[in-house]
């Protein structure tokens, strides 16, 4: 699962747009490294990030330590409830002309937030593409360049990549659903046992878009900005859909949970059988820790699944920039991408390419072991791309007239 | 020959003025902040076109209409109950044993961080909760959980639960404090003389005099209930929420035209406020003639009291069981290993929670200690300079007085924080602890001044004359006689300060700007994600740091001052 | 007369009514009774003399002690000292602070412990300096507050119905004791009490606010 909340409308923030460079003045040359991390040294790097997954917060908590340890940097984690909060305060900054030393020093983020910074004009960078890490990432094997189409353009650094997956609980139902009609058709014969995180959940709006593809005839149509005049016809199959599936939710789709570990607690508790996952291998990881049962498994559709990357971005008033460089550098480094693929720890599928290592660094990697409910790569089948990120914000916002305001 | 008087607030006359402009400054300025965005105009975003665009957005928000009515559902039912629960608990069991000890099971209840007993309470009674964990299967048949709505439900009746059970507490506190002025002991005494059932009697003889006092308290308990958020998202329905939540919503949405919205509903729900409070004001003179009729019928209704009384102790014990079984529940989950439907404890108990979250807790702690003791060490200095003024001056607090106090209580946070933020980033504030405490201070500020208020007032000011013939000073008057004596109401206010802002949501979120992680922000973060054991080490957490600050006032007079058996009255 | 405590035609009034009227002469040594029934304002001239009346009330007149005019003075500087029923020990200071708290500041440490602990052996309360008040019985915890007063060196002495508190075989003990030490150290002292017994026992002049106001 990833950490974003919320899709968003992009014109506003596209109007707001101020002539791009507006305090770099005195920040850091990431292609002078040496320079960085003389001056990240002693900084303190607040790292808004969405603090609901106590795995991933464990995560920074390390990386915290590491970079403390060998770079002198302070790292703080503002624990999100949304990360549109974030984006907020650096645009709430902007219009009060707080343009030195921002609230906001390193943002986990992707998607519609992260079309809306851009546009907005409130990055730093380029800098992704300067770090010396990147020299590891596998920019021709896996979609670290554009992040949901939108060019990254080394405003954002990738650090994990996420495919989607299903969690099933082997105790209700026999084996894999293959498609989309056989989640609904499932559902209908065993009403009350599927749920989906209530959009503008990151993950529930992953749920329509994931459903949008399995529907819509042809996927080119997605790949570029919604026209308005399209919508409705393109989405009806969606909606349609919808109107079968959601009387027979949990609760008749009256509630839904608030995010993608409210909806694990709800497996756990044995009120759902089934439920949608960003991460592979978060439901072996949580067998692990005794928060699901062992008869948790997971699979993907047959015509494949949604993937995509994480990323880390700067705003551009960051008083650390510097010290935030230094994280995101250490974040695509073989360490760190070790310990975040680590089954027990998070087991996102790492951003590197394995033959740009050495033999020692891709040791670590193999020495891995596949957790318990996990899918190897194979198995995992083919990544179907992020549709447009206008796609996730006109789509939640549907969602939410049709099933989100209903009671 | 001349007129005089004697004395003069001295350099304490400025302490009212700077205690009105630190509680009602920010939220003046924070509903001018949120006035201005409602009609277009938010100029340091290139918006200035004034116009009610706004309230047409708003207005086809299509889950407007549910919205707004569970903001007023659930407050008026939340202070109905409560103040129901409460009425009857008095008007059935006052000055009985049963009464004592319930009184003292729900005074240390009321600090309960309201996010605290929100997770509790979720927790007990989701359809996988405690109780259907404690029937199941023997009694319910259920192998796995029901899939019933009773959690989150759209009528919002978990919320309302949650806020009655919360709020009774409090209104009980007060109602006690009123209980010594108005003679009730005599008057039921009275009553029940002259045929009248103890209920009957109680409601016609005691209960307008302890209303009259608590009016304001239970204004207080409907304007939060309609407007509160960190309990609204743990309990309350999400398709759509309430007012409240839906504004925090698009307060934090990126895209800035959805500030305009959030403003103009932000507005909304003060007039939604504003007019419940007129509707109830209007209800109060309802019940008045009502009331009054019935106690010229004469009726004694002593049979009533079979039911009523009951009843009354049911309430006061849902109340205290609710919380109780809530925080217990917690302290369960933050020790538990695996634990599945519908086993009724863990398989196996683990410090490994603990070991794992206690960490980023205790760092939280320090934050949440820091600027708890900093908002009450201000108030409580504030609060002194005023009643020493008042004192020094001998006028007592006007009634107008008093509802600038309560003011702050009553104006919906959600109404004037988001422009307060605004504001606070415009005059160059950076975000941290130092805003979040002066934001902090303005809900301290009431709670210290109306509990240190009537202590203060009740010493003895004969003390004060003696000392001052002894030849001390004003000032060493008040420094080595009137604090010292009172020694226990101060550190009582000082607990009750620090109980309400470690239970501070929105003031730290807003106003900090996330950079001031407190226990509170930090558990309301955590509930998005549902890991229930990270919330019960959190939830376990802000417990103690009001229950420990509260302990640490009853026990510090008895440990300075052990010899001083006089103190301890 | 220039020696002792005079009232000049004091009036004091309550919303610009006059509650109470008194022109009266204390001569050193000597005890005035003020007597009257309750809520005639007998508590309230005592207030204005030691410059805790409240604001409430506005008066007219002078207090002259020893010639000089004292009302415009702050409580603690005229050296005036009170004694009310309740016997007002501060519950958190012990036995001998509350006399320290009395005694005219200077002196050495030592000595003025040893002016303390003499000031306990004039009232039997020998060795009682480290006591908590609220362990002392109630003559003793009168004779403790006299002696506080005592100890502050005061120019005039105030009793506000000081002896109806004490039951009556310590009543007529106390009186004893602080007559007594109000002669010896000729202090003009100004009685309020509505007790006749009280005023028998002064053996001075006896005013009666409750019949016809202002006398002298």
């Amino acid at each position: 699962m990833t950490p974003f909340q919320t899709a968003r409308t992009l014109a506003l923030a596209a109007s707001l747009a101020l002539p791009a460079p507006l305090a770099l003045a005195q920040a850091p040359d990431p292609a002078d490294w040496a320079q960085v991390t003389e001056a990240a040294e002693g900084q303190t790097v607040y790292w808004h990030a969405w603090g609901g997954d106590t795995a991933t917060n464990d995560f920074i908590s390390w990386v915290g330590d590491r970079v403390m340890a060998e770079h002198g940097v302070t790292l703080e984690h503002v624990k999100l409830s949304d990360t549109g909060d974030a984006v907020t305060r650096v645009l709430s900054e902007k219009q009060a002309g707080e343009d030195a030393d921002g609230a906001v020093d390193l943002i986990w983020i992707n998607g519609p937030n992260f079309a809306a910074m851009k546009d907005a004009g409130i990055l730093f960078g380029p800098f992704a593409e300067d770090l010396p890490n990147w020299q590891y990432v596998d920019v021709d094997g896996k979609t670290v360049q554009t992040d949901f189409t939108v060019p990254t353009e080394g405003l954002e650094a990738p650090w994990a990549m996420a495919q989607v997956v299903f969690m099933y609980d082997t105790a209700d139902i026999e084996g894999p659903l293959p498609s989309a009609e056989a989640i609904r058709d499932w559902a209908a014969n065993n009403p009350g046992r599927f749920t989906y995180p209530q959009p503008p959940d990151f993950l529930g709006a992953t749920f329509l878009k994931q459903t949008l593809i399995e529907l819509v005839d042809d996927n080119a149509v997605l790949g570029a900005p919604v026209d308005e005049a399209d919508f409705q016809a393109v989405t009806a199959p969606l909606w349609d859909y919808l109107d079968a599936l959601t009387p027979n939710l949990w609760r008749q789709g009256r509630a839904y949970p608030a995010s993608g570990p409210a909806q694990i607690q709800l497996l756990a508790d044995d009120e759902i059988d089934l439920a949608i996952s960003f991460n592979p291998n978060e439901a072996s990881r949580n067998i692990a820790q005794f928060k699901l049962p062992e008869t948790i498994r997971t699979f993907v559709l047959e015509d494949g699944t949604l993937g995509n990357a994480s990323f880390v971005a700067i705003p551009y008033n960051s008083g650390s920039k510097a010290g935030a460089m230094v994280v995101a550098n250490y974040l695509m480094s073989p360490e760190a991408q070790v310990r975040a693929q680590d089954p027990e720890v998070l087991g996102y599928n790492t951003v590197l390419d394995m033959q740009a290592l050495s033999d020692e660094q891709r040791a670590a990697f193999d020495a891995l072991e596949l957790g318990v409910a996990t899918l190897s790569p194979a198995e995992l089948g083919r990544v179907q791309p992020e549709p447009h990120p206008s796609w996730m914000t006109r789509v939640t916002e549907e969602w939410i007239e049709r099933y989100g305001v209903v009671q | 020959m001349s007129r005089r008087t004697i004395s003069g607030a001295g350099p304490f006359a400025a302490a009212p003025v700077l205690t009105v402009l630190v509680m009602l400054g920010p939220v003046a300025a924070g509903l001018a902040g949120t006035l201005l965005p409602a009609f277009g105009y938010l100029p340091a975003a290139g918006l200035d076109a004034v116009s009610l665009d706004p309230f047409r957005d708003l207005a086809d928000w299509p889950g407007l209409w549910p919205a707004m009515r569970l903001s007023v559902t659930t407050g008026l039912a939340a202070t109905l109950l409560a103040l129901g629960g409460v009425a009857l608990l008095f008007a059935g069991w006052s000055g009985t044993r049963a009464f004592r000890a319930l009184e003292r099971l729900l005074s240390p209840l009321l600090s309960v961080p309201h996010a605290a007993m929100a997770f509790g309470l979720a927790f007990l009674i989701a359809p996988s909760g405690w109780i259907a964990r404690a029937l199941s299967p023997w009694a319910t048949g259920w192998e796995r959980p029901p899939d019933l709505l009773i959690v989150q439900d759209p009528w919002g009746i978990a919320l309302t639960m949650g806020l009655v059970a919360k709020e009774m507490p409090f209104l009980l506190l007060m109602a006690l404090a009123a209980l010594g002025q108005t003679d009730a002991r005599r008057r039921l005494r009275v009553a029940q003389a002259a045929g009248y059932g103890r209920v009957a009697g109680w409601l016609k003889a005691v209960f307008p005099g302890i209303y009259a006092q608590i009016r304001l308290p239970v204004y207080v308990v409907l304007a939060y209930s309609m407007s509160v958020v960190d309990v609204a998202l743990i309990l309350g329905p999400s398709t759509p929420p309430p007012l409240s939540v839906q504004v925090v919503r698009w307060m934090s949405d990126p895209d800035l035209s959805m500030r305009l919205v959030a403003s103009a509903a932000a507005l909304l729900q003060l007039a939604l406020v504003l007019g419940a409070l007129a509707l109830w004001r209007l209800g109060e003179a309802l019940v008045a003639r009502l009331g009054l009729a019935w106690i010229e019928r004469g009726a004694r209704a002593r049979l009533a009291d079979r039911v009523l009384r009951p009843l009354g102790v049911v309430s006061g014990g849902f109340s205290a069981a609710v919380i109780l079984a809530g925080l217990a529940g917690l302290a369960v989950w933050s020790l538990a290993g695996f634990w599945s439907f519908p086993e009724p404890l863990p398989r196996g108990f683990t410090a490994q929670n603990w070991m794992r979250h206690g960490p980023g807790a205790w760092e939280a702690t320090g934050l949440t200690a820091l600027v708890a003791l900093a908002s009450v060490g201000l108030a409580l200095a504030l609060v002194v300079g005023c009643l020493e003024a008042e004192y020094r001056r001998g006028r007592a607090l006007s009634q107008a007085g008093l509802w600038l106090i309560y003011l702050p209580l009553l104006v919906p946070q959600i109404a004037f924080l988001p422009g307060l933020q605004t504001l606070l980033l415009v005059l160059g504030f950076g975000a941290g602890p130092g805003p979040v405490i002066l934001g902090h201070l303005v809900f301290v500020l009431p709670y210290v001044f109306l509990s240190l208020g009537d202590p203060w007032r009740a010493w003895d000011g004969r003390a004060g004359t003696v000392a001052r013939a002894l030849g001390a000073g004003p000032l060493r008057v008040l420094l080595r006689v009137r604090l010292p004596m009172l020694i226990r109401p101060l550190l009582t206010a000082a607990a009750v300060g620090v109980a309400v802002s470690v239970g501070q949501y929105l003031p730290t979120l807003l106003v900090g700007g996330g950079r001031v992680p407190t226990l509170t922000t930090e558990a309301v973060a955590l509930a998005s994600g549902g890991d229930r054991r990270a919330i019960g080490v959190y939830g376990v957490a802000q417990t103690l740091a009001v229950m420990v600050p509260f302990a640490a006032a009853l026990m510090l007079p008895a440990l300075i001052y052990r010899n001083r058996r006089g103190l301890h009255g | 007369m220039a020696e002792g405590l005079r009232l000049e035609e004091v009036v004091i009034c309550q919303g610009g009514a006059p509650l109470v009227s008194l022109d009266a002469a204390v001569r050193p040594g000597e005890v005035l009774s003020v007597m009257g029934p309750s809520g005639v304002g007998k508590s309230t001239i005592l207030s204005l003399i030691t410059g805790s009346l409240a604001p409430v009330f506005h008066f007219e007149g002078r207090v002259l002690l020893d010639g000089e005019e004292i009302t415009a003075k702050p409580a603690e500087a005229r050296r005036i000292g009170i004694l009310f029923q309740d016997d007002l020990l501060f519950p958190h200071l012990s036995v001998a602070q509350n006399l320290a708290f009395g005694l005219a500041p200077g002196g050495s440490r030592a000595a003025r412990r040893a002016r303390i602990e003499e000031g306990l052996c004039e009232i039997g309360l020998e060795g009682f300096g480290p006591r908590d008040p609220a362990t002392l019985s109630g003559g003793q915890k009168a004779r403790v507050a006299l002696m506080r007063m005592l100890l502050s060196d005061p120019r005039a002495l105030l009793l506000d119905e000081a002896f109806s508190g004490l039951d009556q075989g310590l009543r007529a003990q106390m009186r004893r004791l602080v007559f007594e030490h109000a002669r010896a150290r000729a202090l003009p002292v100004l009685m309020v009490t509505h007790d006749p017994e009280d005023a028998e026992a002064a053996g001075g002049r006896v005013v009666d606010l409750g019949s016809g106001g202002s006398g002298g």
